[in-house]
């Protein structure tokens, strides 16, 4: 059996091959469901109950797609350039972190939209310096990436420990280990009225059509797409290896660094060790379930987070398990790299 | 022992045919070999010689045909069996593992995997006898990365002895040898084959041919068109039968070169502890092509890599129209006007996965592009123009690159560096790998932009092309440039010792 | 200071060492194997969940301690196989097919546990390893109480360390897979089937990985609860860069890890005033200036991380 790489590859393959993963993520997953005792059929309906099944369910599930869309473009923006960014737990955290330290009192004051401006940024560039590290050491030992932001996440969530503990601990919490809230003001306005759906939302999805169009359209796109498919070529023909990378690394951990800065400012408003489900590893997924694309990651953000949202409601009604929710993902991701191999290779005998 | 040439044929070879998608790389080929015979496989470049050898040595399983060894037929797509038969290849691209030490290198394979421990002294006794008996010697505790390439190629065909090769097939052999050395190489091969060994070696070189073969076959478009016994054919027919028709490759005027454009005085550039280049001199000027011939591996790598703007000289200086070019960026050297076609298309000249358009205008993205953004239909109509001057076929605009034949992947290439009429002009190796002709588009083009008033320096592996485009020749051996010679002095003998080292001062002009 | 030092003399420290490196050993080995023959193995950290979890679910349900061990590796190798479908005929991405892996495999133990274990406010015990000490030999002063007074598993580490160096460097099987990692083509050329070289290593790579999973739970600890691995899988991996793909200076790395890990958490009751985290954060770290120490000096297998497709050069 060998496979040889497509010439034109479809772009029906493409489209067609998130959702073939995803159903074969669910008749794999089935078998474990049905291992609990519950018929897969019940609990993949009340999953989509408890993701849709009501207004409230609906703002939860777009509540928790916000910061996936912005995890999901930092993963995919780093891939497409070849930078395996796998530290986006530990940007987040640093960006929420930054959101917090400077809403609780600094940018206090401040007209709300500079303020909102300046909090973006702060933990954008909290996430930034995040990844810069691990880009730079590739760059300049040739040190790989993936280990080191791995390791980082570790490192950056004992550090969110040490300020909530520390500094920035919230005196008013009954010794619970929090950080100092975000001053009223500035939490962002909600979407929907009595829900925790907020403005988040609007923003991620603005971000992803401006991070298409960056890629698609500008000479940053392009630098970045050649030096991703053959950084050689890309060298020879004169596009700045060094400080492409460092650019998107740059731009990648800005965004994971600003999915955590949202997630304080809107929902959660305030930070803790444990306030991420998870949003940066699903990230990845989401990224590899959207082929990189960053208008997939939008819908891959959805659907990542009614699996989530999902199984939880699913989990209480039945009693299977909630980390059902995570083997559906786990198993998406890989059926995913697999019907996008066979959607660029043909497979000869 | 000399040469009992048996009667019958120690391999057949018969109707192989083997296809890739539309392309038929072998159409009912049947060779045979005698045992004790060296059989030259002669051949251009995609004429399927290769794919051949492969499906002889089991690499790849024919769609229709079979091998046989001493009549008996080989199970197809299986090398463990045509090792077990009898068969060694040496490989075109060695198939070596350089962190691994020359005993290792050889004896992998030869015991069941599940054998308990390893008898390094036995294996070494046995690789230090066959190294005697061929004639080829090498340590066989050396580090392979630490061998040049001569003993490289010794490991490989020790690698087939040592599993008791009697037929030894080489692709190649002498591409990326110096003449002394594939001299040594055929004498080595005429030993073997009077001990019966019996050889089959692949070639595009009519000189080898004629020198080392008793028996020729030519492959055109997968089929065998000829065969002959060498002694009763010639290298004029031989060219004849192996291109198919007469391609004339374009012939250079003689016009008067104007001033140097690119002058490199004592020119030092080291890689990884030793010197790549070291103390070059050469100058380029208007309209003349500058012709530097060598081996592979003697420094043009480092050469064009300084020109290209992708590596830093050490010492001595580089000017192009007087200014210190030692330090340019290579989006500084496009700016300038200095054109530049790498040594390898697909992994420099090219990111396969980016459309035509993108990869016509990579170079030059500052310029087709505004606040950022890039003058998509702009670049578009650039590339067409582009297809349509520099006739790229199977093609648009939108296609991915990695669709394109080589030969219009260079075109594409070429095009994008002459569109902008360069001053000065590098071509690495501008036509390896391509068919005849590919080559003779190539060359006009650059006989074209010569005319134009460009300055060129050529880097080729390729005798005939450099003699016929460049008006003078520069030989680069280990780093160092001899004196030029011009064209028209430029004899078998002068080239031989130039390419070899030995620079008297008496032939330089 | 001198407290510092006191800790460094005495025999439980360097007792503890071997027992903290354990887990990092078999792991560190596992990596080893995997990447040797061409084939990076980032499912680790979920190899070792999964074996941490089923190890101990095995002897929770009655089995023997070593039958739970055995269990591990054979649900390690199961991973290790699906890794090596991804990776090796079908080629895909060895870092997003690892990272899936992982994702799975801590995803599948952690539902898994939840769906077959009864979990109050503490979570379920078994009766872990014991120390054994080696009749004779552990009555040697202080090496005696260090290196002989371990548990079993420990010294399955240790033994297997030296399997792995002999393997590697002394046998066809161990030349196939060291050739596989360098140069596939190679091996193909000379008949062997680099496919199933690098399959099979990968699955006993990851079987190994698993068994150092198993020590957490079965040793170390007495129950499995989530996220329980804390990223020694991913320190795993930086001691394979840092012992340079070698079985013994893989022995030392995982030791000299061990030893500092030990220390710190011997320091943390001497020293006061500096918040436990920043003692946490120094074994990442440490990897990473590990990693910055070693990189431009490490022979990297030329082969690892790309594909091997027949024919395709």
């Amino acid at each position: 059996m060998r496979f040889e790489r497509r010439e034109e590859v479809s772009v029906a393959a493409l489209v067609l091959a998130p959702f073939v993963a995803v159903l074969a993520a669910l008749v794999l997953c089935a078998g474990l469901i049905a291992m609990a005792g519950v018929s897969p059929w019940t609990a993949y309906g009340e999953m989509l109950t408890g993701a849709f099944g009501s207004r409230l369910a609906v703002t939860e599930t777009l509540t928790r797609a916000s910061p996936l869309i912005l995890t999901g473009l930092a993963a995919a923006v780093a891939f497409r350039a070849r930078l395996w960014n796998i530290g986006g737990e530990g940007q987040f955290y640093m960006g929420a972190l930054a959101a917090a330290a400077l809403g609780h009192s600094v940018v206090v004051g401040l007209p709300l939209p500079l303020a909102w401006a300046a909090l973006a940024l702060a933990g954008m560039a909290a996430g930034a310096v995040l990844l810069l590290i691990p880009a730079l050491l590739r760059l300049r030992f040739g040190v790989d990436e993936v280990v080191t932001t791995l390791l980082l996440n570790f490192v950056a969530l004992l550090f969110v420990g040490l300020m909530v503990e520390g500094v920035l601990k919230d005196p008013m919490a009954f010794g619970w280990p929090q950080s100092v809230p975000v001053a009223a003001g500035l939490r962002l306005p909600d979407l929907v009225p009595r829900s925790r759906l907020h403005v988040g939302l609007v923003l991620a999805v603005v971000v992803a059509g401006i991070i298409w169009l960056v890629q698609s359209r500008t000479v940053f796109g392009a630098e970045t797409r050649a030096a991703g498919l053959n950084p050689r070529a890309a060298a020879f023909a004169g596009v700045p290896i060094t400080a492409t990378l460092a650019k998107v690394a740059i731009l990648s951990g800005g965004l994971a660094g600003l999915a955590g800065a949202v997630e304080v400012l809107g929902p959660v408003g305030y930070v803790t060790t444990t306030m991420s489900p998870g949003f940066g590893y699903a990230g990845i997924v989401v990224a590899m379930l959207a082929a990189l694309h960053p208008v997939g990651v939008v819908a891959a953000s959805v659907f990542v987070a009614t699996v989530f949202v999902g199984a939880d409601a699913m989990s209480r009604a039945t009693g299977v398990p909630s980390f059902i929710a995570d083997v559906i993902m786990a198993v998406a991701l890989l059926a995913m790299l697999v019907a996008l191999l066979f959607a660029t290779y043909r497979v000869r005998t | 022992m000399t040469g009992t040439k048996a009667a019958g044929p120690v391999l057949e070879l018969e109707g192989i045919t083997k296809r890739f998608g539309a392309l038929v790389a072998n159409d009912d080929v049947s060779i045979a070999l005698k045992t004790g015979e060296v059989l030259a496989l002669l051949g251009e470049n995609g004429a399927g010689k290769t794919t051949l050898m492969n499906i002889l040595f089991g690499h790849y399983a024919a769609d229709a045909g079979e091998v046989r060894v001493m009549g008996k037929p080989l199970p197809p797509g299986k090398p463990q069996a045509a090792i077990a038969a009898g068969v060694g290849m040496v490989h075109q691209h060695f198939s070596l593992a350089g962190n691994l030490t020359v005993l290792e290198n050889i004896v992998i394979g030869s015991e069941s995997l599940w054998k308990v421990g390893m008898d390094r002294e036995v294996q070494a006794r046995k690789i230090a006898e066959l190294s005697k008996t061929f004639g080829l010697p090498v340590d066989p505790e050396a580090r392979v990365a630490d061998l040049s390439v001569g003993e490289r190629q010794r490991v490989e065909i020790l690698k087939a002895l040592y599993r008791e090769a009697r037929i030894l097939i080489l692709d190649e052999p002498t591409a990326v040898l110096a003449r002394p050395e594939a001299e040594q190489l055929f004498r080595i091969l005429r030993g073997m084959a009077q001990g019966g060994l019996s050889i089959i070696f692949i070639s595009h070189k009519l000189h080898e041919v004629m020198g080392a073969s008793d028996r020729v076959v030519v492959l055109r478009g997968g089929k065998v068109v000829a065969e002959r016994a060498t002694a009763e054919t010639n290298p004029a027919e031989l060219a004849e039968l192996m291109v198919g028709r007469a391609v004339a490759r374009p012939k250079r005027e003689a016009h008067a070169a104007g001033a140097p454009v690119v002058v490199a005085k004592g020119l030092s550039a080291s890689q990884g502890g030793g010197m790549a280049l070291d103390r070059v001199d050469f100058e380029v000027r208007e309209g003349e092509i500058l012709g530097i011939v060598g081996v592979s591996g003697n420094g043009q790598a480092m050469l064009g890599r300084v020109l290209s703007g992708l590596a830093r000289p050490d010492a001595g200086t580089i000017t192009f129209q007087g200014r210190d070019i030692g330090w340019m960026t290579p989006r500084e050297a496009v700016r300038m006007g200095i054109g530049r076609v790498p040594e390898d298309r697909h992994a420099e000249g090219v990111v396969g996965d980016l459309s035509l358009w993108e990869n016509a205008i990579l170079e030059r993205l500052p310029e087709h592009s505004g606040w950022g953004f890039v003058k998509r239909r702009a670049a578009q109509d650039f590339t067409e123009a582009l297809i349509k001057r520099f006739d790229i076929r199977g093609a648009g605009p939108a296609t991915r690159t990695r669709a394109l034949s080589g030969g219009n992947m260079q075109k594409l290439i070429l095009g994008r560096n002459l569109a902008a009429g360069p001053r000065f002009l590098l071509a690495n190796q501008p036509t390896r790998g391509l068919d005849e002709g590919a080559i003779a588009a190539v060359h006009r083009e650059l006989l074209m932009a010569r005319a134009e008033g460009a300055a060129i320096l050529l880097i080729s592996e390729d005798l005939d092309e450099a003699v016929g485009l460049a008006d003078r020749l520069q030989a680069i051996v280990k780093g160092r440039l001899s004196a030029p010679l011009a064209a028209e002095a430029a004899d078998a003998r002068k080239l031989g010792l130039m390419m070899a080292g030995v620079w008297g001062t008496a032939d330089a002009v | 200071m001198t407290e510092a030092f006191d800790i460094l003399t005495t025999a439980s420290l360097w007792a503890a060492v071997l027992r903290i490196a354990t887990p990092l050993i078999f792991g560190v080995l596992g990596a080893l194997i995997c990447e040797r023959a061409g084939v990076l193995n980032l499912g680790i950290e979920g190899i070792m969940t999964l074996g941490a979890m089923v190890g101990w679910l095995t002897v929770f349900w009655g089995g023997d301690l070593w039958t739970g061990l055995a269990v591990a590796v054979l649900a390690g190798m199961l991973m290790g196989w699906l890794h090596a479908m991804l990776t090796v005929p079908l080629g895909l991405s060895q870092h997003v097919s690892g990272l899936g892996i992982t994702l799975f495999a801590s995803a599948l133990a952690y539902y898994l546990y939840r769906l077959w274990v009864e979990v109050g406010d503490l979570p379920p015990t078994i009766e872990p390893f014991q120390p054994w000490a080696v009749p004779g030999l552990s009555s040697i002063p202080f090496v005696g109480e260090v290196v002989f007074t371990q548990m079993p598993p420990t010294y399955v580490a240790l033994i297997l360390v030296v399997l792995v160096a002999w393997v590697l460097n002394r046998t066809p099987m161990g030349l196939a897979l060291r050739m596989t990692g360098e140069n596939p083509h190679a091996v193909e050329a000379q008949g062997l089937n680099p496919v199933r070289i690098r399959i099979w290593a990968v699955m006993v790579g990851s079987g190994i990985m698993a068994l150092g999973g198993a020590f957490l739970t079965t040793a170390t600890f007495n129950s499995f609860f989530p996220t329980m691995v804390q990223g020694r899988g991913w320190i795993c991996i930086a001691l394979v860069v840092f012992a340079s793909w070698r079985p013994g200076k893989a022995l030392i790395g995982a030791l000299l890890f061990a030893l500092f890990d030990a220390f710190q958490l011997r320091l943390q009751t001497v020293v006061e005033g500096v918040p436990y985290q920043l003692f946490l954060m120094a074994p990442y770290v440490l990897s990473i200036v590990a990693l910055v120490l070693v990189a431009r000096r490490a022979r990297v297998p030329e082969a690892l991380m790309q594909p091997y497709r027949r024919g395709e050069r």
